[in-house]
């Protein structure tokens, strides 16, 4: 991030509400623009905070991000701006990518986006000749069906620009929570292990075996079950296991810290769900509203009262350590865990064998961290005692000298040569029609985080924001006759909400926006299970809604 | 590179180098009260007033660019004379009404009061000038009497936060910092980010939650529980309470900057609502199975709006029934290990939590392919 607030010429966010969502990065951004005088381009439907400082804003339409960015391709092309010798050293797939690049002149872009042509050509005259220029995105890129589709083509902008692997340039993520990308990198996704190291690989299964005393053997655990080693295909992902409840693929959860009724779409169906399985336990530091459905509420602890490392957004690791003990008889999440795993395990003893890292005998979080590095190559050489001593640690550490990897790609990419891949437009899963008009966006404000469940218990927070507010477009408002304090009905297909209005020009007309901070009105009642075929990201951002006035 | 000594030290500068970072460099402690590292020179106290060889005038070092051959003295009879007047004028206009900000002691200002020998009690003004708590923000405090005019408020809103909420209103005698154009912070497009607060040197702008909350005990460095920018900060404990959140200037990502939820977000760890014993439905303990629950509750009718959870309870089956971790730990393993022996190790979910640490993280993913054997697991990274 630093390498972006202080080297980039250009800023093209998009999909990222910067200054809510990542409020101190957002400021370095809004600092570069000041100081600096970067050029900052934000494509966003909403007029966010950001584009008070932006040299253009593109408003296009929910869900045409992929159109906007073949379209200023396109007229980065036409002119000759693409950075030939980059492409021709370091990528790939190049002749195909142009065929369908071809297909988006900027009228058609124009027509499908809502962008003007003239803002069009001066957006890709600042991308096609300012370096060098960082990419930042966020959840309003991946929240979409074509998620993965909008991730790729905006890598596809980096390369043809040549801005990939640069300090001040590359395609930069923002993670939404505090350690999502600590969750990933520590194997808390059903495709990869630790380091993203696949299941389906074999020589990584046997590894993993081999460390944790895993046998192949077959057993025999019930009159008509077998077990066998590690599972070696990959398993499934949230948004699937909540409907595995209902059609019997799925029978137990156990839920660390996480609140489905209020981040899960379609909450009336996640109630159904939940409703169904035969055990829940959660373990938590509130009774969330998931906690209505819970068989066993364990607690733990905040960060406040926990050892530990997070992960940030650019790949720091970085320490969080223990400032008060814990609550009443709540216990370290680490223990909890543990003691589970020993359990299960102590009925079942056969199934373990010796292997170096089979154990659950932890004394501390570093315990935990010292077996991390001997299965996890990005992380091997990340200790306590270099952290203790201040050292800053972005991953890959892959020894206990390394001084840590700031950029990625500087010199090549993971697979050898960048793939441009070619990719088209497609509509959105559901679009607005005679019966539900409007089209809802989802996210987050300033002031609460996620499902709320910490920052609804903050009472400067709740001061400063304190109930659901669904931004509507003064025009819009006028029609549907609301006035100030007006609380507007929004209902989609799948389910209703009624908030209080605040009329902005945030909005477009024909949008409104709503987030998922309180329980009574949470935009996740309406918004439904229409997954990126690949990421298995639902459609948040793009729902069909009718708005009425209360 | 200019080549200077300072107080007979020599040292050479980068061009543009002022005199107080090069004595900073040489260990040097120059007072200061308007100047910040992060922020613009300013030039405004004066404090950190030097004597340069061949100058008449003494000269504000802050603002002072070193050139080749200076010589500079930091300490001199004059120097402590001239410093000691501009704090007592300070002094002079500077009301503390005595409530316990828990900054008193430390606070930049106090801190040079004392060093110079004044007497913050009896030397400061005799009456405030302006109500104490002049805004309605609900995190910052403002306390008029406490300013200096120093202006890095109004640098800092500026140039960390991008902002623009305080200004400079009138000159001279009356000149004092307002908020909003006089409309206040919040209307004044204030974020509470609390960035004028850190950088206040005085505590005219305070931590508003944490008025009265006296000096912690101590501080504790940690990473924020919120977004993924990863701010680093200071938890200041007192009795084993957060009783306010401090910057940390060498935190590596975020420095003395912070959100309004890093810093003021911290009061729902000592939440009443919090989890703090083991809870599981009565069913679990009376041997029943969570199938009797459904009937009964079928024989209620309408199973669609009657929900395990809806109110009253369907089912005195379903009350939750606090109990010790032996308890709760066993039942839990032995449902997930019946569960995994007869339906098969996928027929388990496990949702781990992007809110929690690498090794909690690493745990669950060990407890689902190792011990239940599958590779079932997930957060809410996509949503
Ligand atoms: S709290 Fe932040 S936004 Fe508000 S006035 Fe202070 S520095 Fe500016
Ligand atoms: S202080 Fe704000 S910007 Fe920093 S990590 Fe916390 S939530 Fe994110
Ligand atoms: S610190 Fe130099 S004038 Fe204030």
């Amino acid at each position: 991030m630093d390498d972006v607030a202080a080297k980039a010429q250009a800023l093209f966010v998009i999909g990222s509400n910067t200054t809510e969502q990542h409020p101190v990065f957002g400021a370095m951004l809004r600092q570069a623009v000041i100081q600096r005088g970067a050029k900052l381009i934000v494509a966003d439907p909403r007029r966010i905070d950001l584009t008070e400082f932006a040299t253009l804003h593109l408003r296009q339409r929910p869900g045409t991000d992929i159109a906007l960015l073949n379209g200023l391709m396109y007229l980065i092309l036409e002119n000759g701006w693409e950075d030939k010798a980059f492409i021709a050293e370091r990528c790939e797939g190049y002749e195909e990518f142009l065929e369908t690049v071809k297909q988006y002149p900027p009228e058609k872009v124009s027509e499908i986006t809502g962008i003007p042509v003239a803002k069009l050509q001066q957006a890709a005259e600042i991308m096609g000749t300012v370096k060098p220029m960082a990419v930042m995105w966020a959840m309003g890129i991946t929240q979409h069906i074509v998620g993965v589709r909008n991730v790729m083509t905006l890598a596809n902008l980096q390369m043809l620009t040549g801005n990939m692997g640069k300090p001040g340039g590359g395609v930069n993520p923002l993670r939404g929570q505090n350690n999502v990308q600590g969750a990933c990198d520590m194997g808390g996704l059903p495709n990869v292990y630790t380091a993203y190291q696949p299941v389906i690989n074999e020589e990584v299964r046997k590894k993993f075996a081999a460390a944790w005393g895993v046998s192949e053997a077959p057993r025999l655990v019930d009159d008509n079950h077998t077990i066998h080693g590690l599972a070696d295909k990959v398993g499934l992902t949230v948004t699937e296991m909540m409907p595995g409840l209902l059609d019997g693929r799925t029978h137990a959860l156990y839920i660390l810290a996480e609140d489905p009724i209020m981040s899960d779409p379609d909450t009336k169906h996640i109630r159904h769900c939940l409703e169904a399985a035969d055990f829940i336990v959660l373990q938590e530091i509130f009774p969330t509203e998931t906690s209505h459905y819970a068989d066993v509420l364990l607690p733990g602890v905040t960060f406040a009262e926990k050892d530990g490392t997070f992960t940030n957004t650019e790949r720091r690791v970085q320490l969080v350590r223990q400032a008060i003990p814990p609550l009443g008889e709540a216990r370290q999440d680490w223990e909890i865990i543990a003691e589970i795993a020993w359990r299960i395990l102590g009925a079942d003893a056969a199934s373990v064998e010796h292997g170096p890292w089979a154990g659950w005998d932890y004394h501390s979080p570093s315990d935990i961290l010292t077996e991390i590095n001997a299965l996890t190559p990005s992380y091997a050489g990340i200790n306590y005692e270099r952290l203790e001593r201040g050292e800053r640690l972005q991953w890959p550490v892959p020894n206990a000298e390394h001084p840590g990897t700031p950029i990625l790609h500087t010199k090549g990419f993971a697979r050898g040569k960048g793939k441009f891949m070619p990719i088209d437009h497609i509509p959105p899963a559901e679009r607005p029609d005679d019966d539900y008009p409007f089209v809802m966006s989802t996210g987050r404000v300033l002031y609460h985080w996620h499902g709320g469940e910490m920052t609804r218990r903050a009472e400067s927070l709740m001061s400063l924001y304190g109930q659901a507010l669904v931004e509507v477009n003064p025009s819009d408002a006028e029609k549907l006759h609301l006035v100030a304090e007006s609380f507007v009905r929004v209902e989609s297909r799948r389910g209703v909400i009624e908030a209080k209005a605040w009329v902005t020009e945030r909005v477009p007309p024909g949008m409104v926006y709503a987030n998922f901070h309180f329980p009574a009105a949470s935009a996740n009642e309406l918004t439904q299970a229409a997954l990126d075929p690949v990421s298995k990201i639902p459609e948040y951002k793009v729902t069909a809604v009718k708005v009425e006035l209360v | 590179m200019p080549h200077l000594t300072i107080n007979g030290n020599p040292i050479d500068v980068p061009e543009g180098t002022t005199i107080l970072r090069a004595a900073e460099k040489l260990g040097i402690t120059i007072p200061t009260l308007c100047d910040h590292p992060d922020l613009t020179p300013y030039g405004g106290c004066r404090l950190c007033l030097v004597e340069v060889k061949g100058s008449r005038n003494l000269s504000a070092s802050c603002a002072l660019a070193a050139t080749e051959g200076m010589e500079v003295t930091t300490e001199s009879a004059q120097l402590t004379e001239a410093r000691r007047g501009i704090l007592e004028l300070l002094l002079f206009a500077y009301h503390d009404s005595g409530y316990a900000d828990g900054q008193k002691e430390t606070t930049q200002f106090m801190r040079w009061v004392r060093h110079y020998g004044l007497d913050p009690v009896k030397q400061q003004s005799a009456n405030p000038y302006h109500p104490v708590n002049s805004d309605s923000n609900p995190v910052v405090w403002v306390d008029m009497n406490k300013c200096i005019l120093c202006n890095r408020c109004i640098r800092a809103c500026a140039e960390v936060q991008g902002r623009f909420v305080w200004e400079l209103a009138e000159r001279g005698f009356n000149s004092h910092i307002m908020a909003g154009a006089g409309a206040g912070m919040l209307p004044g497009r204030c974020e509470s980010c609390g960035a004028c607060v850190a950088y206040c040197p005085t505590g005219a702008l305070d931590n508003k939650p944490s008025i009265g909350a006296g000096l912690p005990d101590k501080l504790v460095t940690t990473t924020c529980s919120y977004c993924g920018v990863g701010c680093q900060f200071d938890l200041n404990i007192k009795d084993g309470k957060i009783i306010r959140v401090t910057s940390n200037p060498n935190a590596p990502v975020n420095g003395m900057h912070l959100c309004v939820k890093g810093r003021y977000g911290y009061d729902y760890v000592h939440h009443p609502e919090r989890l703090t014993r083991p809870k599981v439905r009565r069913y679990l303990l009376e041997g029943k199975a969570k199938s009797e629950i459904r009937e009964e509750r079928g024989e209620m009718g309408d199973t669609k709006t009657n929900h395990l959870s809806s109110h009253p309870p369907v089912s005195a089956l379903w009350d939750w029934v606090e109990t010790d971790w032996e308890t709760a730990l066993t039942i839990t393993a032995d449902k997930l290990r019946e569960t995994r022996d007869h339906y098969g190790p996928d027929s388990i979910g496990i949702l781990t939590s992007a809110k929690c640490t690498n090794e909690e993280n690493y745990l669950m993913n060990k407890l689902a392919r190792q011990v239940i054997r599958t590779n079932n697991i997930d957060h809410c990274a996509r949503l």
